[in-house]
């Protein structure tokens, strides 16, 4: 469930409208539902919503998108408040998720926490200027662990020294390739993969090659 | 080992394009019209024949489960097929790989699967925080529309099938699949009690049908070489080729695609090369995903990697995420740490699960510390049996049975833990 309280009347702004073009992406989504149930593009339109505003959403957004929708306002707060991606507050323009379920505990989240507080002297649960620190629950790329996830992106196969590769570029602007950072594909084993080996494109990486039959 | 010919997620890895050009190559949308031309009757009975079972956790037979589905809608009401992909439970990651790699193979079965199922229009439900894989998914979408495998005539196919891939917003409890029906109608993930059961009354209250990815993404392979292949790998009742996420104190995690029934042993030494540290290092494995008991070395030994075999050792196949911890695993912290997983995720709606897995996790810490008491560890056992069977969902058990697992297996080490921590204390107090 949806942590934090949402933001004091102070930082909540007056007024929120999609710009037209959000609108226009608002349209087609509605669209994909049948007609009387606009209700489903709740989630979808709070996320538009939400990236429209800074990656929170404040007050005014959550009524926009329920007047939209013509379903009570209320509904759209409890949505807001159950989905763990919804910020009802504002966070760092790098929203860092750090995932220490099992999984990714057992292969050094740790590790992975204590970079990020080394270099940005954030713990979970904490905020700068520019980074939001949190903790979460298993983002599903276990064989890949550890990993974060920064905004949108996934960066896997970490440990103290590639995290804080990852966070100071992305602190200077400069978004690494996103995924393993140690430069695998996929869920491949690192050392190669023991199945498929006729189709590995013999030069690497996601080559467009003929996979043959 | 399974034979590559064998295989069906020949891009598991991604070397090849995720994009329609690339999925043709593979075999992808090679005269889908043939498959529909089956007719529904015949796709239900070979999916059946290939003895195929749910790959999202609970196994459940997939042409079974199809066929409750109504033959025709005397009412007027249209049927759904939703694909979950939702995908969260810890130590699973192959449904996130078939879509970011494979997205094409994931849509020509929701087609075939669907029209089965007398199903006009199908919605692809993706956890929000797959955000790049729903952007493959999305953009392989459109690509299909535009080739004219989707919309109407789909494939050529004579019949008409609309698909759309909705996202998520971060909640496990989603991945249960009324939840995700409500989830999917626009409100909180709360799991509805059952009956009536989808097919009955399920999106919008009409007759509806939730597969996992896996599940959906090889039934056309299923068609195109024939139920019998299928049904001819892994074991009677435990048939196919299935895709197992091997993550933890492994020297190489991996997913591979490979037969049911494979012992754990080979598929942890032949694909994940080996227990760190050795075999003999090797302390427990979590089998099937976070909510399957937890079974020790010894039993790993032999066991068998699929529904029934780990049926038989008190665990369970579930999804196929297996979980490897060596012997410095901590592995009451390990559970402990599953049991918060729980507790963050309970929608709260029954209380059993909202106060007890709350509780689980209050308890687990002081075991981890070995602050409390010996019988304490019976009581423990006692709330998870409390928990289980008292919920509207798999959510309550699914918190109950990794607690179960430790106590039924490591009960000696949490024993010693409360010793070690009492001689501490004595020895503290006498300084």
């Amino acid at each position: 469930m949806s942590f934090g309280t949402p933001a004091p009347d102070g930082q909540q702004p007056d007024r929120f409208e999609f710009t037209p073009e959000n609108l226009e992406r608002a349209t087609a989504i509605i669209a994909k539902y049948p007609d009387g149930r606009q209700q489903s593009a709740v989630i979808p339109l709070l996320d538009i919503a939400q990236r429209q505003h800074d990656n929170w959403l404040p007050r005014a957004a959550m009524d926009h998108v329920a007047d939209l929708l013509q379903m009570p306002r209320i509904r759209a707060y409890e949505v807001a408040s159950f989905y763990t991606m919804f910020n009802v507050a504002p966070v760092g323009r790098l929203l860092v998720q750090v995932c220490t379920t099992t999984p990714c505990w057992l292969c050094g989240s740790d590790d992975v926490l204590r970079a990020i507080k080394h270099r940005t002297g954030l713990g979970p649960g904490e905020s700068s200027d520019d980074v939001t620190v949190v903790e979460v629950e298993c983002l599903g790329a276990c064989v890949n662990a550890p990993m974060v996830q920064i905004n949108d992106d996934y960066y896997e196969d970490l440990d103290y020294d590639r995290t804080c590769v990852v966070i100071d570029a992305l602190r200077q602007g400069v978004k690494p390739d996103i995924g393993s950072q140690t430069g695998r594909p996929g869920g491949q084993a690192q050392a190669g993969p023991t199945s498929l080996r006729d189709l590995q494109p013999k030069s690497g990486g996601a080559a467009a090659a003929d996979p043959g039959d | 080992m399974l034979r590559d010919q064998d295989r069906i997620f020949t891009n598991l890895y991604g070397w090849q394009g995720w994009d329609l050009a690339s999925a043709r190559k593979r075999g992808i949308w090679d005269d889908t019209r043939a498959l529909v031309a089956l007719g529904r009757e015949q796709i239900v009975e070979e999916v059946k024949i290939s003895g195929l079972r749910g790959r999202g956790g609970a196994g459940f037979p997939t042409g079974l489960k199809w066929s409750f589905m109504p033959k025709e809608s005397r009412d007027g009401r249209p049927s759904y097929l939703v694909i979950n992909a939702d995908e969260s439970e810890p130590g699973t990651c192959k449904d996130r790989d078939i879509m970011r790699f494979d997205p094409h193979r994931l849509l020509e079965g929701a087609l075939v699967s669907s029209f089965a199922m007398g199903a006009h229009a199908c919605y692809i439900y993706i956890r929000g925080e797959f955000y790049n894989e729903a952007s493959n998914i999305q953009l392989a979408i459109d690509e299909a529309y535009d080739a004219g495998l989707l919309g109407k005539n789909a494939a050529d196919s004579g019949w008409d099938f609309d698909l759309y891939l909705h996202r998520g917003a971060g909640a496990y409890i989603c991945g249960e699949e009324t939840a995700l029906l409500e989830s999917l109608e626009g409100k909180k993930g709360l799991p509805r009690n059952k009956p009536p059961f989808p097919a009955g009354a399920g999106l919008y209250g009409c007759p509806t049908t939730v597969n996992n990815v896996e599940t959906i993404a090889v039934v056309p392979e299923i068609l195109r070489r024939g139920g019998d292949w299928f049904a001819g790998l892994g074991r009677p009742k435990n048939a196919g080729t299935k895709l197992f996420c091997i993550s933890g104190h492994v020297e190489q995690p991996c997913n591979v695609e490979e037969e049911l029934g494979i012992p754990l042993k080979e598929l942890i030494e032949r694909h994940a090369g080996g227990v760190r540290g050795g075999w003999d290092n090797l302390l427990a494995v979590i089998p099937g995903g976070s909510s399957t008991p937890v079974i020790p070395k010894d039993v790993c030994e032999t066991v068998l990697m699929d529904f029934d075999g780990l049926r038989e050792v008190q665990s369970a196949l579930g999804t196929a995420g297996v979980i490897v911890m060596d012997k410095s695993t901590d592995v009451i912290y390990a559970i402990a740490r599953l049991s918060h997983f729980y507790m963050h995720e309970s929608c709260g709606q029954c209380t059993p699960c909202r106060e007890g897995t709350g509780w689980l996790w209050r308890v687990m810490q002081r075991m981890v510390r070995g602050n409390a008491r010996v019988d304490e560890i019976d009581l423990l056992l006692e709330v998870t049996k409390e928990i289980e069977g008292h919920t509207i969902c798999a959510h309550g058990d699914a918190s109950a049975w990794p607690v179960q697992g430790l106590i039924r297996h490591f009960r000696p080490v949490m024993v010693q833990r409360i010793r070690d921590y009492r001689d501490a204390a004595h020895k503290n107090a006498a300084e």
